[in-house]
């Protein structure tokens, strides 16, 4: 056995076999028509969250000035003891507002969510 | 020296010791630039949402709606609803893609959406009209607050107080400031909190006198008075409130330090039940002055009655304590408030006017900063040194529909639409500020007539707001060749979640 110096290790590779998959994402990147239609789904979907939550808000809180207005007996009505107009503007609105807000970042987050597996899958 | 100047005293003495000690331990945190303007953009979202919350309840909320409740009665709670639903709003409409925007203050989201330099300096130019709009009732109640606690005079205050904020925000920037406001809300709300439910109990206790009085019927019905111009203010003070908030500027560089759009977003979320909170208690101080302290409504001195009350309810030495608190929690409002606008105006002043002469002359960013902050205090000061008898609750509404009839059109239409171009967003910037400025002026020099023309004037959201839209919308379609070709690219960083591997421009 002759003791030589070691034949270089060597490897061996050939030309990747198939192109990456292209991503959805790409389509974004590159401003395709398809990529448009995506990210314009996204943002009619989140508009709409938005502006449905604010005509939530109108429609409840919004329309007291002028259902008082227009019925000013309601400004004598008691609840719990309490005058009407203040247990409404003085506490029931606030946590109305806050589930309102609760329910918009469920809902918003969720749609994010499912942009993002549209996103993360790949055309074959 | 009398007992109620010692415990007023003290109690303005330790929150001020409490800031400027919270505000050097913040300083450990703060070495870079990026601290100081944006805290390094990694606050959690609780310990924002409490900054927040502290930052944005100001001298109004904290004496000026209880005051006005007295006074005026049910219609004068809006002004909370307003000033809490302006973050459902801001949470639904803005939140999220301000933050990813990636821009740190309003010119700067301008700019980066539209690509003029003109849109920039129209922008800077209103945020430091109306923080400074915001800035020159602070100091006023803080004169107020002082005079009536140790019978100060009435120009101690805003001096103190601009002192304080200017020895902190210079020294640790937001950064530092996180940790104060966040402390100050806490504080604010246990001022409040704690002598409410005291009062409450003597109220019980003396057979709650008042309940069965039949309803005074001006006061208990949510409308301002006069018909159809009563209708027209309340809904123009729901315009300017609910979109108003958006446009402030303190409100709006608070966003940048959140680490991502769903922080932003999950933070506003914790402000809304911050406020909400808070706000339950500025009414029943209100209701209960209308038992115990109603003189103080004839005799033009409701702005003091969250400070009076507790020594007019409770006598002796438990009655001097929860003053002493309550006088705190005022002294924290201001404080807090005056730092968010001083940081929200020397941001935008050292981007803008002093960065840009003294960077020639190799002054470091944070030393540019410090400049600025000397200037956006000197100048309210001296305002409301000088003027000292403008209504604290007037003028903060003011500053509340100079935003919403600027900045919010132009976040709302920048965020949302694709077609907006530079020269529509001057044009409605200039419509809506010269709409609302006129309401300003108008106020500030007479506002005494009645009828119509003087009541839009007094509330001039309801118009001024849609004008700004209108004229916004219609010059954009108008110059329609101006869209910014990276438009598309931008909306993309608006709307999309971070974690996506996304070219954003």
């Amino acid at each position: 056995m002759t003791e030589g110096p070691r034949p270089e290790r060597v490897r061996v590779t050939g030309p990747p076999r198939r192109h990456l998959p292209r991503t959805r994402t790409g389509d974004i990147d590159d401003q395709t028509r398809l990529g448009s239609v995506y990210l314009g789904s996204l943002l009619r979907e989140q508009l709409r969250l938005a502006l449905r939550t604010v005509g939530v808000l109108m429609l409840t809180v919004g329309s007291l000035p002028l259902a008082f207005h227009v019925a000013p007996g309601l400004s004598e009505m008691h609840l719990a003891g309490m005058p009407l107009a203040w247990v409404l503007l003085g506490g029931l609105v606030y946590p109305l507002l806050v589930l309102l807000g609760w329910r918009y970042v469920r809902r918003a987050e969720r749609n994010e969510r499912d942009f993002a597996d549209l996103m993360s899958e790949v055309d074959r | 020296m009398s007992t109620e100047t010692v415990t007023g005293l003290v109690a303005v003495v330790i929150v001020t010791i409490a800031t400027l000690v919270i505000g050097t331990w913040g300083l450990r945190f703060s070495r870079t630039t990026s601290d100081f303007f944006v805290a390094s953009r990694s606050v959690r979202p609780a310990l924002n949402a409490s900054a927040i919350g502290g930052e944005y309840l100001s001298a109004a909320s904290f004496l000026g709606v209880a005051g006005l409740v007295l006074t005026f009665g049910a219609d004068m709670l809006w002004y909370p609803i307003g000033w809490t639903a302006g973050y459902l709003l801001l949470l639904a409409l803005v939140a999220a893609p301000l933050r990813r925007s990636g821009a740190y203050t309003l010119p700067d989201f301008a700019e980066a959406r539209l690509g003029s330099r003109g849109v920039r300096a129209a922008c800077s130019l209103m945020v430091v009209a109306i923080g400074w709009l915001y800035l020159v009732p602070q100091f006023h109640g803080a004169g107020i607050t002082l005079h009536a606690a140790i019978g100060a005079p009435t120009w101690l205050g805003p001096v103190i107080v601009g002192a304080v904020v200017l020895a902190n925000v210079s020294s640790g920037g937001m950064r530092s400031i996180t940790f104060v406001q966040a402390f100050q809300y806490w504080l604010k709300l246990t001022a409040l909190l704690l002598p409410a439910a005291v009062l409450l109990i003597v109220w019980a206790g003396d057979g709650t006198p008042g309940s069965r009085m039949p309803a005074d019927p001006g006061w208990s019905v949510p409308l301002a008075s006069g018909g159809s111009e009563g209708l027209y203010l309340t809904y123009s003070l729901i315009v300017a409130t609910f979109l108003g908030t958006m446009g402030l500027p303190h409100v709006v560089v608070r966003f940048y330090t959140n680490p991502d759009g769903r922080a932003a977003r999950r933070t506003t979320l914790m402000v809304l039940v911050l406020l909400g909170v808070f706000y339950l208690f500025p009414p029943i101080y209100g209701a209960l002055g209308r038992v115990y302290a109603e003189e103080l409504a004839a005799s033009g001195r409701s702005d003091v009655l969250v400070l009076e009350l507790p020594r007019l309810m409770v006598p002796g030495v438990g009655g001097e304590l929860l003053a002493g608190l309550v006088v705190a929690g005022a002294f924290a409002a201001f404080l807090s408030t005056s730092s968010g606008l001083v940081i929200a105006v020397s941001g935008v002043l050292s981007q803008d006017v002093t960065g840009r002469l003294l960077r020639a002359r190799r002054v470091t960013g944070v030393a540019v900063f410090r400049v600025s902050a000397a200037v956006a205090v000197a100048v309210p000061l001296a305002v409301a040194l000088a003027a000292p008898n403008v209504g604290v609750a007037r003028a903060v509404g003011l500053a509340f529909a100079v935003a919403a009839s600027t900045f919010c059109p132009l976040l709302l239409l920048g965020i949302w639409w694709r077609g907006l171009t530079d020269v529509g967003a001057v044009a409605g910037l200039l419509a809506g500020g010269l709409g609302s400025g006129a309401g300003v002026v108008w106020t500030l020099v007479d506002g005494s007539a009645s009828g119509w023309p003087a009541v839009l004037l007094e509330q001039p959201a309801a118009w001024s707001v849609p004008l700004a839209f209108a004229v916004m919308v219609g010059v954009s379609r108008l110059t329609a060749w101006r869209v910014p070709a990276h438009t598309r690219r931008f909306m993309v960083r608006l709307h999309t979640p971070e974690a996506l591997e996304l070219d954003r421009g």
